[in-house]
């Protein structure tokens, strides 16, 4: 059997999305964004919103969102992701409108604009990439860095004294009431890249359906700034971030 | 048939905003400014023209959904008074960097910091000088009348959409709160998705007809690609100087002296020149209507022949550097100002002109 044998549509078992684009991405190998983009993109092109999404990108690793996916993107400033995005769903309410947005964007500069967007109900959905680290920065402790945790800004470890206590936004989200959707997730095995998807797609139909904010946190590695081999960084998180940060759905006001 | 109304400058600008076609209103409560979300949210014109209007959890996010609604190719504005402006510049730079159009009104009161709660004209460098962080300009349009806030609400966005440039009214609480008659413009239907998609090709509207991706941005990692982008800048702040200036002048034919003033300070110091004249001297009034571009041909050509110029504003001489740059020392140049939320009397002017100019 030759090569051309088997490359016929009728024998493909996966490709990359249609609105993957081919740029090389800025990513570090082993880094859980690209995993992320890939099940945005699955999930926009699987609900035919090609043409109504509008993203908004963050500051920090995720910046160049837009250079990767084929669709409407604003680049926000450091945290008012959330701000810009309920303006674009309130002024164009048929158009399907995400953030996606880090730790220190999402929990740290922009905590108020988050809160606030939530609390309101925007019907936007907000993916939350935490990795408990200032990725693009080079590596700095994020509000999530987990205690004890060495970082370039706490190199001997993450002092509760000194720097306070890694933050669960996720948890405050659940207790907004404008918040439908609420979930931890995680993209570190092939099952829990089902299940993310599957959470994405829930969040984003929440919004079309006008049932109010949605939040995804995908919780991630950073194998860079954690100084891990991807192999030892997803190892290190389920050991570590999944005890502080236990997956599943926090809230779920939608049935089904 | 002329609608004319006795209303506050804030409340102007709340109906003109929604007559114009205006899409979306974000602001927070500020004094002087808070009538104009309140007259918004009295009007409920999301029940008539269908305008978003929001109260946003500060004046941070609202100058970002101003980015977000902006960038939609919508005609979005936000209004704020001088310690929320300064909390905006950081999304006014996006904005500017991004070339989004949009309006931001800032009807000024006294500093620094908290300030008191009366008229100031001390945001001037602020606004016209930049005030965010980078090279970059708004168009500035300083209203003296309730009128004017009527009227520069829509000749703000034309400005704004014709050059893809944040635009300001810069008023202050003097114009805000005081109530004059005013004849408000006709009403303009809000623009259709098609007509915005027509107008604003770059707008994230969705990537119908699977045209290539608008991204908007103000990021570009490559320095040379960075400095493209500020020469285009440039290049555009220099088209709209050769084309947008607007100033008014009052008795400058037979004027030895000139009195330049901008916004609410200009009505104190047209009194202040009907004053002198009626003893004799002779000085006029030169009032830029536009304080970026400002009017410096205007202002050097007449200077000409002139003895003595005095910029009247409510602060410590902010305008007054940009009169000397434009005489470039061919006239004396005075500056005369009250400061922490003082409004300068007329004989005040007067006596200034006398002490500072004609000495």
């Amino acid at each position: 059997m030759t090569k051309e044998d088997i490359i016929k549509p009728e024998n493909v078992v996966y490709k990359k999305p249609a609105l993957m684009n081919d740029n090389p991405m800025h990513y570090c190998p082993g880094c859980s964004h690209g995993v992320v983009h890939k099940l945005v993109a699955e999930v926009i092109e699987e609900m035919e919103m090609t043409d109504k999404t509008v993203g908004v990108s963050p500051v920090g690793c995720a910046v160049f969102a837009y250079n990767y996916l084929d669709i409407d993107w604003q680049e926000a400033a450091h945290g008012r992701a959330p701000a810009v995005a309920t303006a674009i769903k309130r002024l164009m309410p048929d158009k399907l409108v995400f953030t996606y947005q880090g730790d220190g964007d999402l929990a740290c500069i922009g905590t108020a604009e988050s809160i606030h967007a939530l609390n309101r109900g925007e019907h936007i959905t907000i993916i939350f990439i935490n990795n408990a680290i200032y990725g693009m920065t080079g590596g700095q402790m994020a509000p999530t860095t987990l205690v004890g945790m060495k970082t370039a800004t706490c190199p001997y470890g993450r002092d509760v004294d000194l720097h306070g206590h890694p933050l669960r936004i996720t948890e405050l989200a659940a207790g907004l009431n404008g918040t439908a959707y609420v979930t931890r997730q995680s993209v570190h095995n092939v099952a829990a890249i089902g299940k993310a998807k599957k959470a994405i797609r829930k969040a984003f139909e929440n919004s079309m359906n006008g049932k109010g904010s949605s939040l995804v946190e995908i919780v991630s590695t950073c194998n860079s700034g954690w100084k891990m081999s991807p192999e030892k960084a997803n190892k290190w998180m389920e050991e570590n971030m999944f005890a502080y940060y236990p997956l599943g759905d926090l809230k779920d006001t939608i049935e089904g | 048939m002329e609608e004319i109304v006795l209303m506050k400058g804030n409340e102007a600008i709340a109906h003109a905003a929604i007559r114009c076609g205006a899409d979306g209103y974000f602001g927070y409560p500020i004094t002087p400014q808070s009538e104009v979300l309140e007259t918004l949210a009295e009007e409920k014109p999301w029940e008539t023209t269908g305008m978003v209007v929001l109260q946003a959890e500060s004046e941070v996010a609202s100058i970002n959904m101003v980015y977000g609604g902006a960038a939609t190719g919508k005609r979005v504005l936000t209004s704020s008074s001088s310690p929320g402006v300064s909390l905006m510049q950081e999304g006014i730079s996006y904005i500017a960097g991004a070339e989004l159009p949009c309006l931001i009104v800032n009807v000024m009161r006294g500093g620094p910091g908290l300030g008191p709660i009366q008229p100031s004209q001390a945001d001037y460098f602020q606004s016209v000088k930049g005030g965010g962080h980078g090279d970059y300009r708004l168009i500035v349009l300083a209203p003296a009348s309730v009128q004017e806030m009527a009227d520069f609400v829509d000749l703000a966005f034309e400005l704004a959409f014709k050059y893809r440039n944040p635009a300001m009214i810069l008023s202050d609480g003097i114009i805000g709160q005081m109530m004059e008659k005013v004849t408000l413009p006709p009403f303009k239907p809000r623009r259709t998705e098609e007509e915005i998609m027509a107008e604003c090709p770059w707008a994230t509207t969705g990537r119908k007809n699977g045209r290539r991706p608008n991204i908007v941005t103000s990021l570009e990692l490559d320095p040379a690609e960075m400095e493209k982008r500020n020469i285009h800048l440039q290049e555009k702040y220099k088209e709209i100087e050769a084309n947008e200036v607007r100033y008014e002048e009052i008795n400058c034919e037979d004027a030895e002296y000139l009195f330049v003033a901008f916004g609410s300070c200009a009505r104190i110091a047209q009194k202040a020149m009907e004053d002198a004249r009626a003893e004799g001297i002779k000085v006029g009034l030169l009032r830029p209507i536009t304080l970026w571009p400002f009017p410096y041909k205007a202002i050097a050509e007449r200077a000409k022949g002139l003895k003595g110029i005095l910029s009247v504003e409510i602060n410590a001489g902010q305008m007054v550097e940009d009169i000397k740059l434009a005489v470039e020392g061919n006239v004396p140049v005075a500056h005369f100002g009250r400061l922490g939320g003082i409004v300068p009397a007329p004989d005040e002017v007067v006596e200034a002109l006398k002490q500072k100019v004609m000495q």
